[in-house]
């Protein structure tokens, strides 16, 4: 399976993916710089963590327009596997690809530490290999990961099952103490409708190896892996 | 007027004498600045460089020793780690997120200017009385900073240490440690230059920021030195990101001769550095140089600090790959001059000569100042406090009050702020042992970083305060089984023209060069920051040491936390009693003194080759150094990152618990293991000639500290990691 992982000016965690797809979940994986608008042989495409463009303007915001981003949405469209991570995340919702906005930490401070997350649904592309309620070990490193959305889209979120991940306490309990960063509803990871796009502010990459202290986030990747096996591209 | 000029750039009458002298002419306003800034102590170490002589510098493990922009250590598999410690105190305390945002910009452009892919920053902090809210201020500027460059950059920040005393209320110290891993065929050095090769200018358009920032840096603190903001810079450190990873690939495809960054001082020290090194001229102009602003002056060209710049002496006939890398990261490059064979360093605006200094007059023609240093009337007095005249004091308030004390409790409230995971590297992340572990991926190996300076001991004895600097830094690497290799130091000094300044200076640098010597770990690199005073007082000596270590396997590591109930506890080394510059003294008799501990290098070297031994052959669980809170902090610590409590009985030692408890005399560790490996480590210990004291188990929700029936300390696990874990957030709220 081939992977591509997109680079934007200010990426830094494109080489992280790469190390897991590459080397520890044996994948097929290249990178894609921002000024390509071609990504017709890839399976799968990651939007890792970093400072795009500084992060000037907003997170994810002048990224959003990069000449890449047309065939990020057009691949999108055409049902394949898209998985932001950190800054990815809040490329994705930059995009319109997600619903919802990141405003910056209710501390105000960026946050680097290690978080509980609930898995709430195992019937994806991206959690097919956890069983249900798994409570995740996944560090979280961010300044703006504070997600927000309107009432309306929350219960549409909610109702449409697409809060993948929440942020939780090692029993699986969302509550307002665990709520690193201040997210509506400990919100932590979402999907969009059709299933294939998927944004998370922890970092999955990060913890995809024991040496690492914890290989919880490996399963995301081997759950997309899993999920073409199965089915195949539509 | 022309004196106020000079003096007022930072030259002495004296000095300007010897450029007129040199020239045989009076210099003008450029030539002028370019001698001010070159000749300052910042850029020439006029005042330290007799002193630097005495470190050792050379060893079978060093590549590159001082010298370059870092130096550089083998750690084998045609491998090496670039690294190096600097300051950036003056301008953090005039704007602190800035100047530590810089400061981190500085210390990473000098290392991948070797050629080297950062991979870790560390730092060095020191505060005021955190009770004053001008230092809250200034702290959390500082660690915001830290954090919005280096977290941008996606280097992790992985470890560092803050410590407060009032003598740092007005000049908080900023030291940032860069650390880079390079294959040994792939280290560039500053230059390889021939006449009629090009310099490149690449990176952030030249401003009006920080001119005379090295000038700035080598003065004593004023009220109006809060006038200076235009000499302290502005970073942005996606500009920094897009240079690093464009001067690497030029590295990697081999196309420039010579890269040099531009730092202190600018354009005029990164070219005389440049051209000097072969005995060389250059020319420049600066109407070539981007600018940001109109009508900038040569000497406001020359001079500025505008940060995010490189200078590119590219290979014949690459100049057109060169701007091809450049143009994919969105970067101009500009030929702003050449090298020519004359010596001279010539400034051209257009076609009009502004100035010319021959290069070597600016580099090695710096006046060297050899002081006489005066022992100062406290040390005595100090030394000859009497401890045993101290009043009682209950021990459980004690270990309580100490696990409060912003420079004991957890550091979490600043390293949450730091990416310390970017890179997916960081194998012991912050607080978790006594230095950061990262492994090296494709390789068994994994590297320690750690920086250290205890600075009141050194201001109450510099000679031995600069030993026990080296020898923390060390046996914090062996305690997570990582040989120790080489160092780096940052000197924060007050004035060197005050005799007891210079006094401080001369023994403190001996103590670690002596240390050093015997610990097999050469100095690398450096950089001195002197005129650390303000009007309220000078700063206490801190020589900063930051040290790296290697572990053949990674997976060997060990960190400070207990592990497994009935395990035993043994403390390796002495058990000692000497209360001198403690915490424990500071903390609960609000008194600095006493004699500092005498440091034993051979049983330092001991007890780092044990715990490097015990580390190696898996036979120990946890370690942790004894050091600032003694050794009841260090078991506290242990049980709390562990989540176990423990239950220990101190030797006896007839009304000593206090002494034995918060000493904190060197070359001391606690060990945790299973009990089967006791009689190992008991013979190890007797192979080592090591003294060693079964303390007792670990196990239980509590800390409980006896002498025979007599329970000196019973604490709950919960509530001394509650004090541990929250009084510095508490703090800052």
């Amino acid at each position: 399976m081939k992977f591509g992982i997109v680079v934007f000016p200010g990426s830094n965690c494109d080489a992280d993916c790469y190390h897991v797809m590459k080397h520890v979940a044996h994948q097929n994986v290249e990178y894609i710089w921002h000024k390509q608008d071609d990504i017709k042989d890839f399976d799968a495409l990651i939007l890792p963590g970093g400072f795009s463009y500084g992060d000037y303007l907003r997170t994810g915001a002048i990224a959003s327009f990069s000449p890449i981003m047309p065939a990020v949405i057009d691949f999108a469209r055409r049902g394949g596997p898209i998985i932001g991570i950190c800054n990815g995340f809040q490329i994705l919702l930059e995009a319109g690809l997600l619903p919802g906005a990141m405003l910056r930490n209710r501390s105000l401070t960026f946050i680097c530490d290690t978080v509980n997350l609930r898995v709430n649904r195992t019937d994806t592309m991206f959690t097919n290999q956890y069983v249900q309620d798994q409570v995740l070990q996944v560090p979280i490193a961010h300044g703006e990961g504070n997600y927000y959305c309107d009432n309306e889209t929350l219960k549409r979120l909610q109702d449409k099952q697409q809060i993948l991940f929440t942020y939780c306490d090692a029993d699986g309990r969302e509550t307002a103490e665990v709520n690193p960063n201040g997210s509506v509803s400990n919100i932590a990871g979402i999907i969009n409708e059709r299933g294939n796009v998927m944004g998370m502010m922890p970092h999955p990459e990060r913890c995809s190896e024991p040496i690492l202290g914890s290989n919880d986030g490996l399963d995301i990747f081997l759950s997309i892996i899993e999920w073409r096996q199965g089915v195949g591209m539509r | 007027m022309k004196q106020l000029t000079y003096r007022q750039m930072g030259l002495s009458d004296e000095e300007f004498q010897q450029v007129e002298t040199i020239l045989g002419r009076e210099p003008n306003y450029l030539e002028t600045g370019m001698f001010a800034v070159m000749w300052s102590e910042h850029c020439g170490y006029k005042n330290s460089r007799p002193l630097l002589k005495m470190f050792p510098t050379e060893g079978s493990q060093v590549i590159q020793g001082p010298g370059e922009n870092a130096g550089v250590v083998n750690i084998g598999d045609g491998q090496a780690l670039v690294f190096k410690i600097e300051s950036h105190n003056h301008p953090c305390a005039i704007e602190p997120y800035q100047g530590a945002a810089t400061g981190v910009g500085g210390i990473v452009r000098d290392i991948f200017t070797m050629g080297a892919r950062p991979i870790a920053l560390l730092n060095s902090l020191r505060f005021g009385d955190l009770e004053d809210a001008r230092v809250r201020q200034l702290f959390r500027g500082v660690v915001a900073g830290i954090a919005g460059y280096g977290n941008c950059l996606g280097i992790p920040t992985v470890g560092g240490e803050v410590y407060f005393h009032p003598s740092y209320q007005d000049n908080p110290l900023v030291n940032a440690m860069c650390v880079g891993l390079v294959d040994q065929d792939e280290i560039a050095l500053a230059v390889a230059n021939e006449v009629g090769s090009l310099l490149m200018l690449v990176g952030a358009k030249t401003g009006r920021d920080g001119i005379h920032g090295a000038t700035f840096a080598s003065e004593e603190l004023s009220e109006s030195s809060a006038e200076r903001r235009p000499a302290v810079q502005v970073g942005d450190p996606f500009m920094e990101k897009l240079l690093i990873e464009a001067c690497l690939e030029l590295i990697k495809e081999d196309l420039v001769a010579g890269m040099q960054d531009l730092g202190a001082a600018g354009l005029t020290s990164s070219i005389a550095e440049t051209a000097s090194k072969k005995g060389l001229g250059v020319m420049v102009d600066v109407l070539k140089v981007p600018r940001r602003e109109e009508g900038m002056t040569p000497y406001e060209i020359m001079l500025s600090e505008s940060q995010e710049r490189m200078l590119i002496v590219p290979r014949p006939g690459k100049e057109a790959r060169i701007a091809e890398v450049f143009d994919k990261w969105g970067l101009d490059a500009v030929v702003i001059g050449k090298v020519t064979a004359d010596g001279m360093f010539k400034i051209y605006e257009g076609e009009i000569l502004a100035g010319e200094v021959p290069v070597e007059a600016l580099t090695d023609g710096c006046p060297v100042y050899v002081r006489q240093g005066e022992e100062p009337p406290h040390y005595k007095e100090a030394q000859a406090y009497d401890i045993d005249s101290l009043p009682r004091y209950d021990l459980q308030e004690a270990l309580l009050k100490l696990l409060a004390s912003p420079n004991i409790t957890s550091k979490k409230w600043v390293y949450r702020q730091y990416d310390y995971q970017v890179m997916t590297n960081t194998t012991v992340i912050p607080g978790h042992g006594d230095a950061a572990v990262l492994r090296i991926k494709n390789t068994l190996k994994g590297v320690a970083f750690t920086t250290d300076c205890s600075s009141r001991m050194v201001y109450l004895d510099p000679y031995r305060g600069g030993m026990l600097a080296v020898c923390e830094a060390a046996r914090n690497l062996a305690c997570c089984g990582a040989r120790p290799l080489a160092l780096t130091n940052c000197l924060n000094f007050g004035n060197p023209e005050k005799p007891d300044i210079y006094w401080q200076m001369q023994n403190a640098i001996q103590g670690m060069a002596d240390a050093a010597r015997a610990l097999n770990t050469p100095v690398v690199s450096g950089n001195v920051s002197l005129y650390n005073e303000s009007r309220s007082a000078q700063v206490f000596p801190t020589p900063v040491v930051g040290m790296v270590g290697v572990l053949d396997d990674v997976s060997k590591r060990c960190e400070m936390s207990f592990q497994n109930e009935g395990d035993i506890i043994v403390l390796l080394g002495r058990v000692r009693t000497e209360l001198g510059g403690s915490e424990y003294l500071a903390v609960c008799h609000q008194i600095e003194a006493g004699e500092v501990p005498q440091p034993d290098l051979h049983e330092e070297v001991q007890i780092i080759e044990m715990l490097l031994e015990l580390c190696a052959r898996g036979l120990i669980k946890s370690a942790h150094d004894i050091s600032e809170g003694g050794l009841a902090v260090t078991l506290a610590e242990s049980a709390i990152q562990g989540g176990l409590g423990f239950e220990t009985d101190l030797p006896a030692a007839a009304d000593q618990a206090s002494q034995i408890l918060f000493s904190e005399a060197p070359s001391r560790a606690v060990v945790s293991l299973a009990p089967e490996n006791l009689d190992a480590v008991k013979e190890m210990a007797s192979r080592y000639q090591l003294p060693w004291t079964v303390l007792g188990k670990v196990g239980g929700r509590r800390l409980v500290i006896s002498e025979g029936n007599h329970e000196l300390i019973d604490l709950d696990l919960e509530q001394a990691g509650h004090t541990w874990g929250e009084a510095l957030a508490c703090i800052m709220k």
